[in-house]
């Protein structure tokens, strides 16, 4: 961690590391410890008084039917988006993989979603599956189908599922083709002589040795459905119809900044830090085992 | 390629370039719908193909009065505030992390494993969890509505702090040695050896962090109210609002072009880069 070779203690240290320390302890831990406590308070209506009320915000969320819904929406909406753009993903990168010219152009033409705003993404596809004007629900509609995300909860929730899923598709192929591409060709070109055909490969080799990505990815992805899909939810659905795609995050939001309930937001923040700190761990476990194979 | 399958080969291409089509789909209606009139995309079926106004679009988005009925700025103005944003984040992440990251590496000092830990803590609390305190923040420092505000509380950077850490471990330690032998100080050290040898790095991260910079969206959505402040990718929101009543889709949909183009530049012009930064960052 520290060099063998130093220099002796003296103020400089000090004044390189003042800048990240003084933005990191007014804005991120001094708020964050604001948050844990605002947790324990409540304050009425017109924010003349609080009361110190322990664990009550806690105790009222995990009781509250719109909460628990959220906390199970989040989950759902997280595995979907996950499996949904992970497997589109490792589809195309087992392929890009087999292609002996073109894979890096293959590989341009797929990684530039990475790049669009989660907020750009969703307003795409709330262009795309727009009611009125949008083509898709036009073709539905030819089939007999009708598509109004603005009053049926499920359709919202599908529309901000691979509106997430469609960005995310570029950060795991990148993965999934930089991991495959590091398979030794030894063990792919033995199978070969022994008989296995592609997709046995695949099966029995190239999908058993990339595991750790998998693994890797699996976390990543759901990082990122949680925390980082507020554009679209806020662009596409604002939460709605009836709260149908309210997700963790955008929940804190709504009811920290609309809502006003201080003390119920700061609850809620607590929780997912909690998570955060949960998933963290788990990445940073992970990584230790993933340079072993 | 382990074996001549001609066939497989046709349908891993055929399979590719449906992916890119599904995947560039939105993009190419977004295309279609900035170059054609308001009216005609308010009939359905839309257009599939692009029409001819899109120079026309485009000139009336940057510079025109924008989008009826919105209170946003002008386009070319909040594409400049989002490209200092961008910008001012990028920059001040790399520059406090690369200080910090060589505080903690070349120095023993007290309490050095007391801050490595501390800015290790901020990776655990993304502004999403901490909203409304760290508003509070901004607000009660008279940061709302400022560059500062907006940029300034993003800048903490556990992953960049960290990933130069790992790569000064990488310089050889007789690079110090040879450098205190011929006289240099630590910051002598630091310009004239450190950051060189680290500048492909700083490069790949630049392009990582402009793309983080440009695409904030919840942060300036709180801490810009000003529309002289907003930024191109909050203003999109404030757009599909507005196209509620007076759906104007050709020129929102020329705003959501215009505030995609940039980064995704930066990643087609410096995939190499972009690709280093990417992997480097989520060790």
């Amino acid at each position: 961690m520290l060099k063998r070779v130093h220099f002796p203690a003296s103020l400089l240290p000090y004044l390189l590391v003042a800048p990240q320390v003084i933005i990191t302890l007014i804005f991120f831990i001094w708020p964050a410890s604001q948050a844990v406590y605002q947790s324990f308070l409540i304050e009425d209506a017109f924010g003349f008084s609080t009361e110190f009320v322990w664990f009550e915000n806690f105790e009222y969320l995990l009781q509250d039917d719109h909460y628990r819904d959220s906390f199970g929406r989040t989950i759902f909406f997280s595995a979907a988006v996950a499996f949904l753009s992970m497997s589109f993903a490792l589809i195309l990168a087992g392929f890009a993989d087999r292609v002996i010219r073109g894979s890096t152009t293959y590989r341009t033409l797929l990684i530039w979603p990475y790049a669009v705003a989660p907020v750009l993404a969703g307003a795409l596809f709330l262009f795309m599956f727009n009611p009125t004007i949008g083509i898709f629900p036009y073709l539905l509609e030819m089939v007999g189908y009708d598509w109004n995300h603005y009053l049926n909860g499920s359709q919202a929730m599908f529309l901000v599922i691979i509106a997430a899923a469609w960005k995310q598709v570029a950060y795991n192929f990148l993965f999934y083709l930089a991991a495959m591409q590091s398979i030794p060709r030894s063990i792919i070109e033995a199978a070969a002589i022994d008989g296995a055909g592609p997709i046995r490969r695949f099966a029995t080799i190239i999908f058993p040795l990339i595991s750790p990505t998998t693994f890797f990815l699996l976390v990543i992805n759901a990082v990122y459905a949680f925390f980082e899909t507020f554009g679209i939810i806020h662009a596409v659905t604002q939460g709605g119809p009836a709260n149908s795609t309210t997700t963790l995050v955008y929940k804190v939001y709504n009811d920290g900044f609309i809502g006003l309930d201080l003390g119920g937001s700061a609850a809620q923040s607590v929780i997912l830090m909690f998570l955060v700190i949960v998933m963290t761990v788990i990445q940073f476990r992970f990584i230790e085992k993933r340079v072993q194979y | 390629m382990v074996e001549n399958r001609p066939l497989l080969s046709i349908l891993a291409h055929i399979v590719l370039l449906l992916g890119v089509a599904i995947v560039a789909l939105p993009v190419w209606i977004t295309i279609v719908g900035a170059s054609h009139e308001a009216e005609r995309m308010l009939q359905t079926p839309i257009p599939m193909l692009p029409g001819d106004q899109f120079f026309v679009n485009l000139r009336q988005t940057l510079w025109g009065s924008g989008l009826e009925g919105t209170n946003t700025a002008p386009v070319w103005m909040m594409l400049m505030n989002s490209m200092i944003m961008a910008l001012m984040i990028a920059i001040g992440k790399i520059a406090i992390s690369l200080l910090s990251a060589f505080a903690i590496v070349y120095f023993k000092f007290p309490f050095r494993m007391g801050f490595f830990w501390m800015i290790f803590i901020t990776l655990m609390l993304p502004v999403e969890v901490r909203i409304l305190p760290t508003f509070e923040v901004i607000a009660d420092l008279g940061m709302l509505n400022s560059y500062w505000g907006l940029t300034v509380p993003l800048i903490a950077s556990a992953t960049a702090t960290f990933m130069f850490r790992q790569v000064f471990l990488t310089i050889p330690d007789e690079m110090l040695e040879s450098a205190r032998i011929d006289g240099a100080g630590p910051m002598r050290f630091f310009w004239d050896i450190v950051i060189p040898l680290s500048r492909t790095n700083i490069a790949a991260l630049f392009v990582i962090l402009f793309i983080y910079g440009w695409n904030q969206y919840l942060w300036p959505l709180l801490i810009t109210t000003d529309t002289d402040m907003m930024t191109i990718v909050v203003s999109i929101k404030q757009m599909l609002e507005a196209a509620e009543q007076s759906p104007q889709w050709n020129i929102i949909m020329m705003t959501a072009l215009l505030a995609m183009i940039p980064p995704i530049f930066v990643v087609i012009a410096m995939q190499k880069l972009f690709v280093q930064g990417l992997t480097e960052t989520d060790k």
